[in-house]
């Protein structure tokens, strides 16, 4: 299981600045772009159950999931295999004339594969209405950023292929929000893609079974003090949005929801074996 | 007899009949467009896109820059939109640089979530074009052990234009092989009027009694010539034609062997995992009883193709070996 914790603001960041008919290809750890687009904690976890009732019906685990109708690709573990997939969503928008979006990311690792340059070498060429970004979390699994690249900001690597690259704070969901914002108006007016750098921190393992021993833990206590959510919640009491009985309202109310979709899951009936063999081959493509 | 009558009725080559599919095609369906390099201002290293960007203009001809897996990625992209992309790789071993996109996200895509992904990547295969290691590779064993992938690979102009129409109407990623050697080597007259090949489907291109030889691509020929050396010797060699390789016609490929008793193999493609070391698998499964003799297959060695003459040639296949194995075999 591979965890938002202290990374929560890039997804739910950039699917509110998206419009429902643009098209999101996720990272595996923007859990709230899913939340946003109307995947419930009950679909979620049956997915991870492997239940008949996930969104994979069974055939995919964890993130692994989409859902072409609420403009969600499903994940695919080689990181940045889907950028070059989102350029495609992206051209075929242009083609067609439509003012729709493509967003998609990978982490600062994912930017070492030749997919992550071939899609940004395409995008920009194409001018392509596409948004990349790379939520620099600083670790690809246990490879700290300088055994990954020579260079300090991601962003930097957008110069290379004529495209702007923006720094983006990707602890504050404000700052996600505005540059993303931006950048997808951008796309939208026929400008070309825009590169975003999501600064952030990863403040558990690369998945739930590494206890990141090799993260100093100096650096992660920097990074609790910037906490996205607390973030959030500081900023919406200053600016009268609620107070902490309204959050604690709202925490109660999750932790509700997610206690109904755990019996959802729970309850939801595994698929029968022989279920295997549906589903190699489409009979009719997609009607979207 | 109109001009246009007169035209239709003329024989075109095999390069001929896969430009007329996709010409036809995204006449018929303004969803269907190309990507690939060097398809548009050049008209495509082997001019089957000749006259296509001036006609369909740069958003339905796409020039790609050099990167496979990037544009493969992306009309995988453009086929879960509702597009219907046609990738065009220059020369069929460059599709070893789109292998990722290919196996891991088209494949399984519709698998996984769902989401069809109606792709068709044109990959221009095989040997005796002097093409040496990089320009003359029969990759369709990789993507034959790929489940989620349909692979087709025709041998005549009539086969080439509708299986190519039959893969773009398909809802699947095709793997199309068309094979180099037969691009100018081979006409026909076509019917004028629309027609597909449907996937899945051999066909026998030889009826005979006596042995059948399973076989696709440029090797059909090779068959063919066989069939006729063995003639004279009276023994009546049945030829099948695969046509499709995934998904594959076991049907009449059964048929064929239980009707000779005696099946060889022959593919362009190195002997060992190969095609037909699949077919011989399911023939020892499904046949045995009605086996006369040895499955044979007929293959390359297990090495890149090389390039020089007398190594190519030593390299391919030839219609002596196909006569060797067919006397071989007639002797039990």
């Amino acid at each position: 299981m591979y965890t938002s914790h202290g990374m929560e603001a890039i997804a739910v960041g950039y699917a509110s600045a998206l419009e429902r008919d643009d098209v999101i290809a996720p990272f595996h750890r923007d859990m709230g772009a899913f939340l946003i687009r109307g995947f419930t904690p009950g679909e979620i976890l049956a997915q991870y159950l492997g239940k008949r009732t996930g969104p994979s019906k069974g055939k995919d685990g964890n993130v692994h999931m989409g859902d072409l109708k609420r403009g969600m690709i499903s994940f695919v573990s080689h990181l940045a295999d889907n950028l070059p997939v989102a350029t495609g969503i992206a051209l075929a928008f242009k083609i067609r004339g439509e003012r729709r979006v493509a967003f998609t990311g990978t982490g600062d690792g994912g930017t070492s594969r030749g997919d992550f340059h071939e899609a940004m070498n395409f995008a920009a060429v194409r001018k392509l209405p596409v948004v990349i970004f790379c939520n620099n979390n600083q670790y690809a699994y246990s490879t700290p950023q300088r055994l990954q690249m020579a260079i300090h900001d991601v962003a930097d690597r957008a110069k290379a292929y004529g495209m702007p690259g923006e720094i983006v704070d990707g602890n504050d969901v404000a700052a996600v929000y505005v540059a993303s914002n931006r950048a997808i108006a951008r796309a939208r007016a026929g400008e070309g893609p825009t590169f975003l750098e999501f600064k952030t921190m990863r403040m558990h393992g690369h998945s739930e079974h590494d206890p990141a021993k090799y993260v100093p833990h100096e650096l992660l206590e920097e990074w609790k003090k910037k906490d996205p959510i607390l973030k959030a919640e500081q900023l919406l009491i200053q600016l009268g949005y609620g107070d902490a009985a309204y959050f604690q309202e709202i925490g109660e109310r999750v932790k509700k929801e997610v206690e109904a979709g755990v019996e959802f899951a729970e309850q939801s009936p595994l698929p029968e074996g022989p279920e295997v063999l549906e589903g190699v081959f489409a009979e009719e493509a997609n009607r979207y | 007899m109109t001009t246009e009558t007169v035209q239709r009725q003329q024989e075109v080559t095999y390069l001929e009949a896969i430009s007329q599919a996709l010409d036809e095609e995204m006449t018929r369906d303004e969803r269907v467009f190309l990507m690939g390099e060097d398809i548009g201002t050049y008209g495509g290293a082997f001019k089957i896109t000749e006259g296509f960007l001036q006609k369909y203009g740069e958003w339905r001809v796409l020039d790609t820059p050099l990167a496979e897996s990037g544009f493969v990625g992306a009309a995988i992209g453009a086929a879960m939109m509702g597009l219907r992309p046609v990738v065009e790789m220059q020369f069929a071993d460059f599709i070893s640089c789109a292998f990722d996109q290919i196996t891991e996200v088209a494949a399984k895509n519709h698998y996984r979530w769902g989401a069809a992904v109606p792709m068709v990547i044109r990959a221009p295969f095989g040997g005796g074009v002097h093409g040496g290691p990089f320009h003359s590779e029969c990759p369709e064993g990789w993507f034959f052990h790929s489940p989620g992938l349909k692979l087709v690979a025709p041998s005549t102009p009539y086969d080439a234009k509708g299986l190519l129409k039959a893969a773009i109407r398909d809802p699947n990623p095709v793997l199309y092989f068309e094979h180099k050697f037969l691009y100018r080597r081979i006409k026909a007259v076509l019917p004028s009027e629309d027609y597909i090949v449907p996937i899945g489907k051999a066909d026998v291109k030889r009826a005979g009694n006596d042995i059948s030889i399973i076989t696709y691509g440029a090797m059909v020929h090779l068959a063919l010539e066989a069939a006729q050396v063995l003639e004279k010797e009276g023994i009546d060699m049945e030829v099948v034609d695969l046509r499709t390789l995934i998904p594959l016609d076991k049907e009449t490929i059964y048929g064929s062997v239980r009707k000779t008793s005696k099946a060889i193999l022959l593919h362009e493609d190195n002997k060992t995992g190969g095609i037909g070391a699949e077919i011989a698998a399911l023939l020892a499964e499904e046949c045995f009883d009605c086996l006369d003799g040895p499955i044979l297959r007929i293959a390359p060695p297990d090495t890149p193709v090389p390039f020089s003459t007398p190594l190519e040639e030593y390299f391919l296949p030839k219609v002596s070996d196909i006569v060797g194995a067919a006397r071989k075999l007639a002797a039990y």
